[in-house]
């Protein structure tokens, strides 16, 4: 058996250019539109935070691990972030032996692009001593299921797993010789978080026909030639932007697709954070894997 | 602009809707009565009748087997299928038709545009991919079955044939149930195919005779007017709901869900927990017909 990902007749392909240019959508979105979302954090136990978000039918699971490290000679006061994506072929067919690989690369680069700005996350909180020790804070993505626009559905999980990330608070000391020594709290309930206010989410815009929609799903992503990821934070600024497929777009467009990615974006941040925080409020039981 | 975050609901236990079905798991014990006969999904070990998937026991005078809930497709000659074209190959077409190996449709199975019935030419095979290429959907009849489970199918009929603008939904192949036709017309505006594979196909309503008239080859290409294309969109959430929430799927359960979805936007259809009220709504009508 084959998989049938990958193609699409020319009939199916016009019903769904047509209906993107009617602001209808084959499921009854309009252009501007998502598809619901569930989030879940903390829900792998060995983690320092995790998160399993599902948008539609993609499924990503996200994990942090804070281990220590030593800083980047060129930022000596700041922590490190990892990332390492995984497409599993449990996703798809087609990410079977090294076939993800690429896809996998792809993902974790517009990860790094967007953190890569100062203004995101304040990474000298992570610093424990200047040039010498500082946290590393490996974050971990698994591609369980892949519907369709995965770089969005991944940047969410990342930032609520991160917002699900606790550190154990260490204490620098140093003794007569002035050799400085870290202690652990010995309280595991002593930990500090982080602020994860102005992490950006990347939303995806595909250029459909004439017009473009955001949250594609994958018989959409077939239809579209020409992608435009834009990181956005809470506050609407723009922290990366990159232009993928082989289609070309014209600068205007580029315009407009900047300007309802930021639009959808912060709403897409406060929704998240609303969300994270009625469950970081509310007792409930965790559902996990097996809901 | 729509956005939904949620926190994942634990699954709700729903009263059961009938008698409580006989449900195995691999492994599980069915009978240990010897006069019974051994059918698919179940094994003989120590003389006692066993389970080797995980389903719904269904016994017919002494044959008993497990319908397992998911599951790829079996054929079974006569079932009308839905399929993608994956392949064109000498003097036939490979079918993916959700089944462990793709299916085939040979060229001597079609119909050849404009109804005429001759042998086969070197000239059809060389045509071969102006009927059918890569990606093109096709309804068709299941005419054969090979010795390692491959399914031949046959489109010898003006009702099957090469599918055009619509959309195409997966559901398990266990939720369709067999009925004497598969074709419906619905009374809201459009048809509907359930394949038996689990592929259904649902597409504005075509009138007969245009069908006659160019052999089934002939595509519309024509944008479907927005009226047509919601009530599309409305019956493929309809439908994704009705099996999410284990309903099989026939005419009426389809019709019913579509009439309990009108009080809704078609794209709130997304939302679980609406989804979850159609599936019930429908649930409690089909109960209150049948007894």
């Amino acid at each position: 058996m084959s998989s049938t990902l990958g193609v699409l007749s020319d009939a199916e392909r016009l019903f769904i250019v047509h209906g993107v240019q009617d602001d209808l959508r084959s499921d009854g979105r309009a252009c501007e539109d998502y598809r619901h979302v569930q989030v879940e954090t903390d829900v792998v136990s060995n983690t320092s935070g995790s998160a399993r978000l599902r948008l539609g039918n993609t499924d990503i699971l996200v994990g942090v691990k804070a281990e220590m490290g030593e800083p980047d000679p060129g930022r000596p006061k700041e922590g490190k972030l990892e990332f390492f994506v995984d497409c599993s072929a449990n996703a798809s067919p087609e990410f079977e032996g090294r076939g993800g690989e690429e896809l996998a690369i792809e993902v974790s680069n517009a990860l790094q692009r967007i953190f890569n700005s100062r203004s995101t996350l304040d990474l000298t909180a992570l610093c424990i001593i200047p040039e010498g020790q500082c946290w590393v804070l490996y974050v971990d993505v698994l591609v369980l299921e892949c519907g369709g626009n995965l770089f969005d559905a991944v940047s969410l999980a990342v930032k609520a797993a991160l917002f699900n990330t606790r550190i154990p608070t260490v204490v620098v000391t140093a003794d007569d010789e002035g050799q400085q020594e870290i202690e652990l709290s010995d309280d595991p309930y002593d930990v500090k978080r982080l602020d994860v206010d102005n992490v950006p989410l990347i939303v995806t815009l595909s250029k459909i026909g004439h017009r473009h929609v955001v949250d594609a799903s994958w018989e959409e992503e077939l239809c579209s030639l020409a992608r435009l990821t834009v990181g956005v934070t809470q506050k609407g600024t723009i922290a990366g932007l990159n232009k993928e497929g082989s289609g070309s777009l014209d600068p205007e467009s580029i315009y407009e697709m900047i300007e309802s990615g930021k639009k959808v974006g912060m709403v897409l941040n406060s929704r998240l954070k609303e969300a994270l925080e009625k469950e970081e409020n509310s007792k409930r039981e965790k559902i996990g894997f097996l809901g | 602009m729509a956005v939904h975050i949620t926190l994942p609901e634990s699954r709700k236990k729903s009263a059961a809707p009938d008698a409580p079905k006989h449900l195995v798991t691999p492994g599980d014990v069915i009978t240990t009565d010897t006069g019974y006969m051994r059918g698919h999904g179940t094994y003989m070990d120590d003389d006692k009748l066993k389970a080797s998937l995980a389903g719904v026991v269904e016994r017919v005078n002494k044959l008993i087997c497990v319908q397992p809930l998911k599951t790829r497709y079996n054929g079974e000659i006569g079932d009308v299928v839905v399929g993608r074209v994956t392949e064109v190959g000498q003097r036939r077409w490979r079918v993916d038709v959700n089944s462990r190996l793709d299916a085939v449709l040979m060229l001597s199975a079609v119909n050849l545009p404009g109804g005429e019935l001759r042998r086969r030419s070197a000239e059809d095979e060389l045509m071969m991919r102006e009927y059918l290429v890569e990606g093109d959907l096709i309804s068709a009849e299941v005419q054969a079955i090979f010795h390692d489970g491959a399914l031949s199918l046959h489109t010898r009929s003006l009702k099957y044939g090469k599918l055009a603008q619509g959309l195409m939904v997966q559901v398990s192949p266990s939720l369709v149930k067999r009925r004497k036709t598969h074709f419906h017309n619905l009374p809201c505006g459009a048809s509907v195919i359930l394949g038996n594979n689990g592929y259904v196909w649902i597409c504005p309503t075509v009138d007969d005779e245009k069908v006659e008239s160019s052999g089934g080859y002939e595509q519309d290409l024509e944008p479907v007017p927005s009226t047509d294309r919601e009530v599309i969109a409305r019956l493929r959430n309809c439908i994704l709901s009705l099996a999410t929430h284990k309903l099989m799927l026939y005419d009426t359960s389809v019709l019913y869900a579509y009439e309990a979805s009108r009080q809704y936007q078609v794209k709130d259809l997304l939302q679980p927990d609406i989804a979850e009220k159609v599936a019930d709504d429908t649930r409690q009508r089909l109960q209150m017909e049948s007894g």
